[in-house]
């Protein structure tokens, strides 16, 4: 199993859960695994054409998947993959 | 590192006692707190993230600290940034701020600038100081100071919240990757929530404004290992803190090897944003705060629907049905199409987005409370509360 971490604007999409396990091969399959479970978790993620959105990177452990093989990159057992977008908030 | 003065800086006899904990230290020692006086640091936002790092930065002793900000002190606003008190309520936060900042360190050179820093005035605003620390709320502003710290080779030293989580980051240093890299564009309006929507846990700005104040610090002294490369997330709830890698990515459009934004561009067009950020109506149909007002006490039949979240709800309620936005589409079957329905939330925002979704449902007499229970509670019953 591979950890996927949530971060918490993505939460209520995912029943409240900050983290979820799925088998996975890829990345890829993992994201689908997830959005599978959670499909309105879909459009905070991706475009219309399936693309990733452009203020949300996929981690594999520290590592940017862009700099990988990109959704294709391997996860294996214990790997933990995070969901990071881009906040603002600061001073308001 | 990061100071340019040539003019050699020397230490008085109250200095030298004031920071001699630095002193003696031989990280910092009597080059490094010369190093300290030398450097002229600007904080964008004394708010949050600004409170404790200008706090911090003034008593560390950086000689110049410049501070951007245009607001004034909201009742709201005292949860969290702490530079602000109860007293200076409805003050500009530049006149609150230099008070206490002037109060720890009388030998800080403050330098106030009242306007919201803006693509007309950034690069000229940045030219004088040595370090930015980016301490802003919303998108527009941090790919502002990202891109003016690329254009003017300044460090951008990044700290982002919400709720009760943090992103901390050294962008723009002459090697490493700038914000653009991590993300080459903004979300679009709407779908990530603001810290006055999504709430933000009073700590937590404190937290990453302290690392951010930490980081600043090291780039003058050059000592340790400074966040560049590096992007530090902070789960407050979990107090677990883990680090993400950092590339340059050399397509990015800002500072990658053919960059295609060579000036200060307009950055609320940029983040999808025409003119002032406020709830918008959508254009769904609106009734006022009023209007509803006199129809209920006529024991018209409206029903009021709440679409806040059930923690809002328990805060202050008008008594309507509660279904939060994010449950509406499966719990729709709740409520009669042949009723007219009054829907609010907290300012008017989500509530539009639920006549929107209600109409689009083949539902036809429902209407937005302009300006949600905030507007109730100042046109209507100031007994409700605001939050």
């Amino acid at each position: 199993m591979s950890k996927i971490h949530i971060p918490t604007p993505l939460r209520q999409y995912v029943g409240k859960q900050s983290m979820v396990e799925i088998e996975a091969g890829t990345v890829a399959e993992a994201m689908n695994g997830l959005l599978m479970q959670h499909p309105e978790l879909r459009r905070h993620l991706y475009t219309e054409e399936g693309k990733l959105r452009a203020f949300v990177n996929l981690y594999v452990n520290d590592e940017d998947i862009r700099y990988l093989q990109k959704e294709e990159t391997a996860v294996k057992e214990g790997d933990n993959i995070s969901i990071v977008p881009s906040i603002a908030g600061g001073a308001a | 590192m990061a100071t340019t003065t040539e003019i050699p800086v020397t230490l008085n006899k109250d200095e030298i006692l004031r920071y001699s904990r630095h002193l003696i230290m031989p990280e910092v020692g009597m080059e490094g707190q010369q190093k300290l006086k030398a450097a002229r640091v600007l904080c964008i936002g004394t708010g949050g993230l600004g409170s404790p790092l200008a706090l911090y930065l003034a008593a560390a002793g950086v000689g110049t600290l410049g501070l951007v900000d245009f607001d004034v002190v909201d009742y709201t606003n005292l949860q969290r940034q702490i530079i602000h008190s109860t007293a200076d309520v409805g003050r500009k936060k530049l006149d609150s701020a230099a008070d206490k900042l002037t109060a720890i360190n009388p030998f800080l050179n403050l330098r106030t600038f009242d306007t919201r820093l803006s693509s007309e005035n950034a690069l000229e605003l940045f030219r004088d100081f040595d370090i930015i620390a980016d301490g802003t709320d919303n998108f527009p502003t941090r790919y502002l100071v990202n891109d003016a710290c690329v254009l003017t080779g300044k460090p951008n030293v990044y700290g982002s919240i919400f709720r009760f989580e943090g992103q901390a980051s050294v962008f723009a240093t002459e090697d490493g990757p700038c914000y653009r890299c991590l993300y080459p564009e903004p979300p679009p309006p709407g779908l990530v929530p603001s810290c006055a929507e999504g709430g933000v846990l009073g700590i937590l700005p404190g937290l990453v404004g302290v690392m951010q104040a930490t980081e600043v610090i090291k780039l003058i002294l050059g000592v340790g290992d400074p966040l560049i490369g590096r992007l530090l997330l902070i789960d407050a709830l979990g107090m677990k803190f883990r680090e993400l890698k950092l590339r340059k990515n050399p397509e990015c459009p800002v500072c990658g090897s053919h960059p295609t934004v060579t000036k200060l561009i307009d950055y609320n067009q940029f983040c999808g944003i025409r003119g002032e950020e406020k709830p918008v109506g959508n254009g769904v149909p609106e009734i006022q705060v009023e209007e509803l007002k006199r129809r209920l006490d006529a024991k018209e039949d409206l029903f009021v629907l709440d679409v806040r979240e059930p923690h809002e709800y328990q805060i202050c309620n008008l008594g309507g049905h509660l279904i939060p936005l994010n449950d509406l589409p499966k719990r729709v079957n709740e409520l009669d199409s042949s009723r007219e329905i009054v829907v609010h939330c907290k300012m008017g925002g989500r509530s539009a987005k639920a006549v929107a979704f209600l109409q689009q449902s083949g539902f036809t007499k429902v209407h937005n409370l302009a300006g949600g229970i905030t507007a109730w509670s100042d046109r209507v019953d100031p007994k409700v509360p605001k939050y």
